[in-house]
């Protein structure tokens, strides 16, 4: 069994058939099962991918800046909230990148064009960016408490930067251009089943990520053991050498 | 307490006048950066090719032009911290780390503002902008403002990546995205002074108001994270 | 369904995207399993 060497143990692997299950039953209750909008038509089907994926984003960045709080107020400095922060922070931009795509097909069908400079739209893509340059971050080198710091400190800057972009794109937006934009979801009338699958949708997408998130960070652990093998056969080579 | 605000003081000052000096004796701001901010002026012009939009898009430009000359300055800057350890000897000598942010936050500052004053008169001359005297008024108080607040967090995302390979090319990433408040305040505020577009000189102030908050809050954050941050 | 290729394309691409990154983790986390002691697996 592949289970002693790989980053999958049997409640991982339980907590992965137990999500197929569930996103599987979601594509089947959101294509399928519920019923469509009166306002939005068939198009409200694209909500059970879009809504999950941007709350997946918004908890995997959130759990970034927990992680990272934690490890630079734990007098521990335990690597593994590093660790969880960067894999979380992973997760959130792959998560981001698919609903700002879905969001901007979702546009093109009902607002007839794929980006309005909406206030959150930009911002979005600003979190987007924002993040990317926290994973560059991670990837600049050096020892492992130095990227965990680092980047601890990059995620808790990055908490600090979102809101005032936030607050000033809307800014820009409310008084720079006074029509405002419609709101894809304020339109929407949701009746039982549909919020049901919404709800859905937010649980199967959030066990998604919990498993994602035990396997991405299991594997940066084992990235780092190898990174450090490396180091020591490097040391080990230099003490031969220079005992010949 | 009050000794420690006296290292503060002291160290800032030193660093700040060796920033200067080392700025003054190799006139990189002057010689390399000026001209790049003006080349990049003339290209907008030949990008947007109408003198009408030139005028009306002006202060954007005169903005757009400081943040990408910044970046240049940013990052040298640091180089010379890094380049022959100059930050690990202030490191181990156990100088006061808040003394160094302020130190090199204030020296970007200073040459930023000589910057932007020098991309306002390419403003007035090339675009054909006419400010009235309540305008120049505003664009100064702008200037001011917006140039603490990118002092500060300039400073901040410099020292971030301090001492790594690769953190050249990773700068402007981390760097644009954080100051994008400016651009959009220090635009509209520079818009209503300019008088583009139309905009009234009263419209400009709120903006102001922007830029004063994105630098109190990251000349505070600043303070507090400047010091873990370069600590290796 | 109107719109039927907008609506299954975003559903395809969202679980496309998501399974080839939790392959590619679960890939690499083999490979280096492979290579790895088991006491850099707490988890074990």
């Amino acid at each position: 069994m592949t289970t002693t060497q790989s980053t999958a143990t049997p409640t991982t692997q339980k907590l992965g058939i137990a999500t197929a299950i569930a996103v599987s039953f979601l594509v089947l209750s959101g294509l399928i099962f519920s019923a469509e909008d009166v306002v939005q038509g068939s198009t409200v089907r694209m909500m059970y991918v879009h809504v999950p994926s941007i709350w997946v984003a918004y908890l995997a960045f959130g759990l970034t800046a927990l992680c990272s709080a934690v490890y630079v107020s734990n007098r521990s400095r335990s690597l593994i909230w590093d660790r969880f922060a960067g894999a979380s922070a992973e997760i959130g931009v792959l998560f981001v990148a698919i609903s700002l795509v879905t969001g901007s097909l979702w546009g093109r069908l009902t607002w007839g064009t794929f980006w309005v400079w909406d206030a959150r739209l930009t911002s979005t893509a600003f979190l987007f960016i924002t993040y990317i340059g926290y994973l560059a971050v991670r990837r600049l080198g050096g020892t492992f408490t130095q990227r965990a710091r680092r980047s601890a400190i990059m995620a808790l800057l990055a908490v600090l930067e979102i809101p005032l972009v936030h607050f000033s794109v809307n800014l820009w937006r409310t008084l720079h251009q006074k029509a405002s934009i419609a709101d894809p979801n304020a339109k929407v009338q949701l009746d039982g089943f549909m919020l049901f699958t919404l709800f859905w949708g937010l649980v199967s997408f959030s066990m998604l990520f919990a498993w994602l998130l035990i396997h991405r960070q299991r594997l940066m652990a084992l990235e780092d053991a190898v990174q450090d093998q490396g180091l020591d056969r490097a040391i080990q080579e230099r003490r031969t050498e220079a005992g010949r | 307490m009050t000794s420690r605000m006296q290292t503060v003081r002291r160290v800032s000052l030193a660093v700040v006048r060796k920033d200067l000096r080392i700025e003054w004796s190799s006139k990189v701001l002057l010689n390399q950066v000026a001209p790049f901010s003006l080349v990049i002026m003339i290209m907008f012009a030949f990008a947007l090719d109408n003198e009408g939009i030139l005028q009306r898009v002006a202060p954007g430009l005169v903005w757009l032009a400081t943040l990408f000359s910044m970046l240049v300055i940013v990052q040298r800057s640091f180089a010379v911290e890094t380049a022959d350890g100059a930050l690990d000897a202030l490191r181990v000598a156990g100088t006061e780390p808040l003394g160094i942010f302020i130190g090199k936050s204030l020296a970007l500052m200073v040459q930023l503002l000589a910057l932007e004053l020098m991309l306002l008169a390419i403003a007035l001359v090339l675009y054909a902008v006419e400010p009235t005297a309540m305008g120049y008024a505003e664009t100064f108080a702008t200037m001011l403002i917006a140039t603490i607040g990118l002092g500060f967090v300039g400073t901040l995302y410099g020292g971030l990546g301090a001492g790594a390979r690769g953190r050249e090319t990773l700068l402007p990433l981390l760097l644009l995205p954080a100051v994008a408040p400016v651009l959009i305040g220090a635009t509209r505020a520079t818009e209503a002074a300019f008088g583009s577009g139309g905009a009234q000189s009263s419209e400009g102030w709120p903006w102001i108001g922007l830029l004063a908050v994105f630098a109190g809050v990251f000349g505070a954050v600043g303070a507090l994270a400047f010091g873990p941050m370069i600590e290796e | 369904m109107d719109h039927a290729s907008f609506i299954i394309g975003s559903y395809v691409l969202t679980i496309i995207s998501v399974a080839a990154y939790a392959i590619s983790i679960v890939r690499r986390g083999r490979k280096l399993g492979a290579i790895t002691s088991d006491d850099d697996k707490p988890w074990i």
